[in-house]
């Protein structure tokens, strides 16, 4: 079948204003969109700017607006998003400065990310044996584990992209919730000068966008809503403890 | 001259580290970790942003004798690893890697990684192929998992600890060229992603931990940036290559696209059927069915499909069996196999519950590579000196704990084990020494590398062309059936592509974020290690794990139980071989 990939196209080096650019392209049904990308990239246009890499979903390279959502390019089939002869609206993430066509500065993303102390602090002491934890424990925090930083959630974020740009945005209250949720982790309290702020979790207002785009159908705004409620519960019993 | 080819040959700085790492995968991070005991001190250098690396799709789990859910000692484990690698693998190697990876997996539970547990709160631990106890008794529950992203959790891990130890790092940023003077290294040239400008990296340790390679053929379960930066270029440096006939056909590749099927599928319980619907490793593994090792399990997949007992009948090539896992029921795969699920959902439009997976061989894994002893330094070939301040680690480099075939789960304890003994060893290298000297004209083969992919070629070939072509030669004729007809054809017509490759031009002259030229350094990259593997495999007329001659189908322990060692010169290509350490068990006919 053939599809027409419109392409929104700018380089700040040579191309500043965006436009968009249509290259008709043969595909199998069953490709990816990334295939059908790849194919312009390498066959048609060498300048046009895309990243990529394991193309089976899980490296996070290829996020991009797709026909106005955030989706993986690698795990996006075209028979899924397009019948024969139909357009194809390719756009960079959103909420991030454009590098060159479909590749974003992810920098701020990243930052944001950090700032939650998104790794472990042990409960416990290094032992030479590993810490225990029941299974429930181990599922309790295993929905936020799938993340792979993509930046899908945080594109879609209307938050983000509206009222309030510093929003840490949804990967970052994620990642947190990993730890959060973790028995074996105790950091909650360091990681509440990021979190419970005006630009932390108080920040998401429901909209659900993140949770509807994850490419890993991570549950992102429940995560935050059962964050919310944590440091809820963790201001509460310090009070009482004070 | 261009603008861009001006620019692209500035040096834009010149960086001081005392270690410098190259590829943040598994091996990478954890040398990083290791290494980094002082802030600024160590730099990580990757192509890709970090979290992006390859170690993150590794599946289903990570190999260590913990005992956790029946009997297990690290010497069964070791063991296995030896028979599994047609007894070409260095056997104290496989010791250390056996050994260690009990600790490294703790260190890592520590870490925080989130191992699925068993019901008394242990780190669980399920089957993989070639593993057992008691010296090939029958199965036994090693590999310790995290669902089916293992690989995915450990990189997330060692990233956070990065994050935490605040590792410097230079994400996007590519390999040139390795700076080796009288056998010493002095650090790296790098081009940038983001300006195009060549960096300087200068260090008293390089560690080379740039994973596989696996683009070299048309099918292959690998990322599109397993393109073998590291080995291509310490090879055009003079350094030789090890074992790279050896290259890994994982059995279960989702049909014409490649994508990993995790053996943990069948660890689970789940089986291969052919066109028939018979269970055919019953003929070919009586004892580990299908939980033989992955080497067994390829070629009796394409033996069933050469005679006519595909699912199609044709034994062309989009012929395949089936991986049935129905009977597991949907609690086990949703549990144990989410992603495999998922993965089977989006690119199958099947639920592996309800419905067999369409499998085809994949190329997986390279066991060869820039070859090390066990504390990763590079080694110059076969007496055992080394490069003073050059490291590898991971896939790209060659211990050799995976000889002639890898087992599963293997790939990841040796990232763990084997980079955390570089990295260690690093640490205490940089404390020792000075440093280096490097001279003014580091980057000047880079620049003219660099310069001529601009302006040297007549841009009537294109990239594409050229890589397409590789890529099936490599899979037509160096492919898990080998002759050596097709084998000397195929470095006839790689020996010709390399030529054709100078014909390749960079069309594209502006210089921020251009993948172009960073791509045609990757398809020279593939076409230098594509030709020593074809080279190599043509020189081993025995059949050995992974290589398998259709001309040459036994074992010959006499004339070829050694490694081999080749140093590139252009197209020109020297062998030697090196001594395979046998110091623990002694090689036996290798059935399962």
């Amino acid at each position: 079948m053939k599809i027409i990939l419109r392409i929104r196209r700018s380089n700040p080096e040579n191309d500043p204003v965006p436009h968009y650019r249509e290259y008709p392209v043969d595909v199998e049904p069953t490709d990816r969109v990334l295939d059908a990308i790849l194919y312009v990239k390498q066959r048609v246009d060498a300048s046009l700017g895309v990243r990529k890499s394991c193309a089976h979903g899980i490296c996070g390279s290829d996020a991009m607006r797709i026909n106005g959502i955030e989706r993986l390019a690698c795990k996006t089939i075209v028979k899924d998003i397009a019948r024969d002869g139909d357009v194809v609206v390719l756009e960079p993430l959103r909420s991030m400065p454009v590098q060159r066509d479909l590749m974003v500065d992810q920098n701020a993303f990243f930052e944001k990310y950090r700032s939650v102390k998104p790794f472990f602090i042990p409960a416990a002491p290094p032992r030479p044996k590993e810490q225990l934890q029941m299974p429930q424990q181990r599922m309790r925090y295993d929905d936020p584990t799938k993340c792979i930083l993509c930046g899908a959630c945080y594109s879609s974020c209307p938050v983000v992209a509206g009222k309030n740009p510093q929003f840490i945005g949804p990967a970052a209250v994620l990642q947190a919730a990993r730890f959060v949720f973790d028995s074996r982790d105790i950091g909650i309290r360091g990681r509440l000068a990021e979190l419970d702020t005006p630009n932390g979790v108080w920040a998401c207002e429901n909209h659900f966008d993140c949770t509807k785009v994850c490419p890993r159908k991570i549950k992102v705004t429940k995560n935050i809503n059962e964050t919310k409620h944590a440091i809820t519960v963790h201001k509460e019993n310090d009070h009482q403890a004070v | 001259m261009s603008y861009a080819a001006l620019n692209t040959t500035t040096v834009a700085a010149v960086h001081e580290f005392d270690s410098v790492i190259i590829g943040a995968g598994g091996a990478g991070l954890y040398a990083a970790l290791e290494s980094s005991h002082a802030p600024g001190k160590t730099a990580v250098v990757s192509k890709l942003h970090a979290l992006r690396s390859h170690t993150g799709t590794a599946q289903g789990g990570i190999a260590a004798a913990l005992g956790n859910v029946e009997e297990d000692k690290p010497e069964w484990h070791a063991f296995d690893t030896i028979k599994g690698g047609d007894y070409l693998v260095d056997q104290n190697a496989a010791f250390i890697l056996a050994e260690e990876a009990v600790g490294a997996v703790y260190d890592l539970e520590n870490r925080g990684l989130p191992f699925n547990r068993t019901p008394d709160g242990r780190i669980d631990q399920r089957r993989f192929g070639g593993h057992t106890r008691n010296f090939g008794e029958a199965p036994v529950c090693r590999a310790c998992y995290s669902a089916d992203r293992t690989g995915h959790m450990i990189l997330q891990t060692l990233y956070q600890q990065c994050v935490k130890n605040d590792v410097a790092f230079f994400n996007e940023f590519q390999l040139v060229d390795v700076i080796l003077d009288n056998k010493k290294c002095g650090g790296v040239v790098v081009l940038e992603l983001a300006t195009g400008l060549l960096h300087v990296l200068r260090a008293k340790a390089v560690l080379v931990a740039t994973g596989g390679f696996g683009r070299m053929f048309g099918t292959t379960s690998n990322a599109h940036a397993n393109t073998g930066d590291g080995p291509a270029v310490l090879a055009r440096r003079g350094v030789p290559l090890e074992d790279m006939e050896f290259f890994q056909f994982h059995p279960t590749g989702i049909r014409s696209m490649g994508i990993l099927i995790t053996e943990a599928v069948r660890g689970e319980g789940g089986v291969l059927r052919n066109g028939k619907g018979e269970r055919f490793m019953e003929r070919y593994a009586p004892k580990l069915l299908d939980l033989a090792p992955r080497d067994m399990i390829a070629r009796a997949i394409v033996t069933e499909l050469r005679n006519g007992n595909g699912i199609l009948g044709t034994g062309g090539p989009d012929d395949f069996v089936n991986l049935d896992a129905t009977h597991l029921g949907k609690s086990v795969v949703d549990a144990k196999l989410p992603d495999i699920a998922d993965f089977c959902r989006t690119y199958l439009g099947v639920d592996p519950a309800v419905s067999p997976i369409p499998v085809q061989p994949t190329a997986h894994y390279a066991m060869g590579g820039i070859p090390t002893d066990v504390d990763g330094r590079v080694l110059t070939g076969a007496d055992n000196t080394v490069y003073e301040g050059l490291y590898a680690a991971g896939e790209c480099a060659c211990v050799s704990v995976h000889g002639a075939n890898r087992l599963g789960t293997n790939s990841l304890v040796d990232l763990v084990v084997f980079g955390r003994r570089a990295g260690k060893h690093m640490a205490d290298f940089v404390k020792r020494n000075d440093m280096p000297v490097i001279r003014a004209d580091v980057a000047d083969g880079a620049r003219a590398h660099l310069s001529k992919l601009y302006a040297g070629g007549s841009g009537k070939e294109s990239a594409a062309a050229v890589r397409d072509r590789m890529r099936s030669i490599m899979m037509d004729k160096v492919g898990i059936y080998r002759t050596g007809t097709l084998m000397e054809e195929a470095a006839a017509e790689l020996i010709a592509l390399r030529g054709l490759f100078s014909e390749v031009r960079v069309s594209d002259a502006s210089s921020k974020f251009n993948t172009e030229p960073l791509e045609a350094l990757e398809l020279e990259n593939l076409l230098d290690l594509s030709l020593v593997t074809a080279v190599c495999a043509l020189n081993r007329a025995e059949s050995r794990g992974g290589h398998a001659r259709e001309d040459y189908p036994d074992r010959d322990d006499a004339r070829f139980l050694e490694h081999t060692l080749a140093w590139l010169d252009g197209t020109k290509i020297t062998l030697g071989s090196k001594a395979v350490d046998r110091s623990h068990f002694a090689p036996k006919a290798r059935t399962y």
